[in-house]
């Protein structure tokens, strides 16, 4: 008779076993082994790998910040811009202010519109950045907060200022000292940006809109009104309407504007966040009010009578796009002769002209008056002085703050 | 696919061994497979490494990220994010389902009835991705809008007060609600699911229907008995073509949506483009991607195809 033994399995268990290694989709075939083996082999390489890959702090890019300046050498500048932010001819071909540029300087501008979202583009270039690597381009346009990112970073280069003299002189007062470049020594504003209350009147339908409280409490306003994603433009307006200082919050303060804007959003009284394609819903009536860049506005009122735009008396928010030379730019002198020549008052006419934001240059009026009498005169792009008591920027913050803010911020947009 | 059923019938044991083939022609396989391992392995296999080990890392964007095995991460993105999670599984689902409904007929149709509208039919059913996705998206803000006519028809018909209460809408607007989100999935995923059934639909052998009807089936019979089972790769393939992608994306979620719509996609671009925070963005994507595994695995296995399409 067999012994029971606890240990070892029982014949029959035993050819089960062997059996089950034989056949089937478990066989255990001599390549299986071997695959298998590579398997282990390839995880135990992965796991290596994986703790090999880490990401180099950013601040401590290797290599210097500066490349050898070819300046003098390639008369070239390579400038990538957001879309629809230059003067272009009817034709569409030619960009008037730039080929005078050229005309003058010898430079040509290597002209790209590959920035569409201040987020994504950070994703693009940072990679080279972080590694100290050249991006290929000379001249970026970031907004604010993002520039001031970047300069925290030490990824972009210090500006010289005897290649700027008309920049240094002509810079309005309202955009010459941002607290996250004092004194412009990175940056100089390419446009201003006003963050203001834009209405379809058709939608709204005799409802009167005069601040953000109204957007977020009136009834007949339900699931209407849309806010942007730009966390700053977002809460600086709600923290304006509720009476604090987009300059000066605290945690708290912060805190208390997203629970009020969670309470439009759980009631359903916001229909959505959105970036750039507000326009679409403004226009078509799902939007009857929503925060929105004046810019655009202003084009969207040339084309559709129905929509208009309000300054709350609480204040509007005014952010800057700004002209930065990433490090290890080949063509830096270039780049600063390109950024002097639009605080030129005339070429900055012409380009106020055409694209409708805040011009960041002193003593635009008269060459834009030659130009177009109504720009000269709408506020919106020469703000006056009673517009520039109102205009309010958003301070900027730590590492840490911004972190904790976009992602308070994600929460209330729903991810 | 069917031309297994074409394979050489095994060699019985009796028949004399084959001269082994030349050594060089036994290489070929694997310089075939070459171009395709490659591709493979620099743009699937190393960003998955490169993923995960960012999953488990900690720091700044300042201070650098560093692998400290911080598995927490995974169990904090879960626990924070499952609403979104479910929510991409609900919309993907639905969408699916909605597209199998929807393609099914039709390719049906294309495959058995449509004659030498065939082609054409077939080209229309493509058409649409010879515009990009995101303007094909765009358009369906445009066709949905509050006041439009599509709205407007279906509150009189009083679907929205139905749909209302089912909670897929809200008030008289379809855009800016789940329904919204579906209807967009639906639409983009359609032909991802038509192409898989038409090619297994049309491989059917048309003697099949005439000898179920020569046995006397009803029609209904022999769709259900002889049809629809030798249809099922094709149903197989379409549902995992629809409801895998749509499981993870966020331009219908972020186009048609609004913030109670958000999808695990959404918050992935979220945490990785604004808030940067890579750790939690990279175990979202683990978790979505072992998610979509398992249930695509007891999806195969409950659905007795083993081989897809």
């Amino acid at each position: 008779m067999e012994q029971f033994e606890p240990d070892r399995p029982s014949p029959a268990q035993l050819a089960a076993m062997r059996r089950s290694l034989r056949n089937g989709r478990a066989a255990m075939t001599r390549r299986s082994l071997l695959r298998a083996s590579a398997g282990g082999a390839l995880a135990v390489g992965g796991l290596g790998a994986l703790s090999a890959c880490g990401i180099p702090a950013a601040g401590k890019s290797q290599g210097g910040e500066a490349a050898d300046d070819l300046s003098a050498k390639e008369k070239t500048v390579s400038f990538s811009n957001w879309t629809e932010y230059m003067d272009v001819d009817d034709s569409g071909k030619h960009h008037p202010t730039l080929e005078a540029f050229t005309k003058r300087t010898g430079v040509k501008v290597k002209y790209t519109e590959d920035i569409n979202d201040n987020n994504e583009f950070f994703g693009k270039i940072k990679p080279q950045l972080a590694a100290g690597q050249a991006t290929g381009r000379d001249i970026i346009v970031l907004t604010d907060w993002l520039a001031g990112r970047l300069i925290r970073l030490g990824w972009v280069q210090k500006l010289d200022p005897s290649n700027l003299p008309h920049a240094f002189a002509n810079l309005s007062q309202q955009f010459r000292n941002p607290d996250w470049d004092p004194g412009r020594a990175y940056s100089y504003p390419w446009q201003g940006i006003s963050t203001v209350i834009a209405y379809n009147k058709k939608a709204l339908d005799g409802v009167e809109v005069k601040s953000v409280s109204d957007m977020l409490d009136n009834p007949r306003l339900k699931g209407r009104v849309g806010f942007l994603t730009e966390m700053r433009d977002t809460i600086g307006m709600t923290l304006l309407d509720m009476d604090k200082r987009p300059e000066k919050f605290t945690d708290d303060d912060y805190d208390a504007v997203v629970a009020r804007l969670q309470k439009a959003v759980d009631k359903g009284q916001i229909r959505r966040f959105t970036g750039n394609d507000y326009t679409s819903d403004l226009t078509s009536g799902d939007f009857a009010a929503c925060i929105a860049w004046a810019g655009d506005v202003v084009q969207l009122k040339a084309d559709s009578p129905d929509i208009d735009f309000l300054i709350p008396d609480s204040g509007y928010m005014t952010s800057s796009d700004n002209m930065l030379i990433p490090n290890k730019a080949r063509h830096k002198t270039n780049a600063e002769r390109l950024i002097d020549y639009y605080f030129e008052p005339r070429a900055a006419a012409e380009l106020a002209a055409y694209i409708n934001y805040v011009c960041p240059v002193d003593g635009v009026k008269e060459e834009l008056a030659k130009i177009d009498e109504d720009a000269a005169n709408n506020p919106l792009i020469l703000p006056d002085q009673a517009m520039q008591a109102k205009s309010h920027a958003f301070r900027s913050l730590s590492s840490k703050e911004e972190t904790a803010y976009e992602e308070k911020f994600a929460k209330l947009t729903g991810a | 696919m069917a031309t297994l059923t074409e394979a050489p019938p095994p060699l019985s044991p009796t028949a004399p061994a084959k001269t082994p083939p030349r050594r060089r022609g036994r290489l070929v396989p694997y310089w075939l497979l070459l171009p395709g391992i490659l591709w493979l392995l620099v743009f699937f296999a190393l960003p998955m490494i490169y993923q995960a080990s960012t999953s488990v890392q900690t720091g700044s964007l300042e201070e650098g990220y560093e692998v400290t095995w911080h598995f927490a991460t995974y169990w904090d993105a879960l626990s924070e994010y499952y609403p979104q999670f479910l929510r991409s599984v609900l919309y993907a689902g639905s969408a699916t389902v909605l597209c199998l409904i929807l393609g099914y007929p039709l390719a049906y149709l294309i495959a058995f009835r449509a004659g030498r509208w065939r082609n054409l039919i077939m080209i229309l059913v493509i058409a649409p991705f010879f515009t990009s996705f995101l303007i094909r998206t765009l358009a369906w803000k445009t066709i949905l809008a509050d006041g439009g006519p599509v709205v407007g028809a279906l509150n009189t018909l009083h679907v929205l007060d139905v749909t209302s209460w089912l909670g897929m809408t809200s008030g008289d607007r379809v855009l800016a609600t789940p329904l919204a989100v579906v209807c967009g999935l639906t639409y983009n995923f359609l032909p991802f699911m038509i192409l898989p059934l038409y090619s297994s639909l049309e491989r059917i052998d048309g003697r099949l229907h005439e000898a179920a009807g020569d046995l006397y089936a009803k029609p209904i019979t022999t769709f259900r008995k002889v049809t629809f089972p030798l249809s099922m790769p094709g149903v197989v393939s379409g549902t995992l073509l629809t409801f895998i992608p749509a499981a993870g994306d966020y331009v219908n979620a972020d186009l048609l949506g609004s913030a109670d719509t958000r999808m695990v996609g959404n918050v992935i671009q979220t945490q990785f483009l604004r808030i940067l925070d890579y750790p939690t963005a990279a175990a979202l994507s683990f978790i979505l991607m072992a998610a979509i595994l398992v249930m695509v695995t007891v999806y195969i296995r409950k659905s007795g195809t083993e081989d897809l399409v």
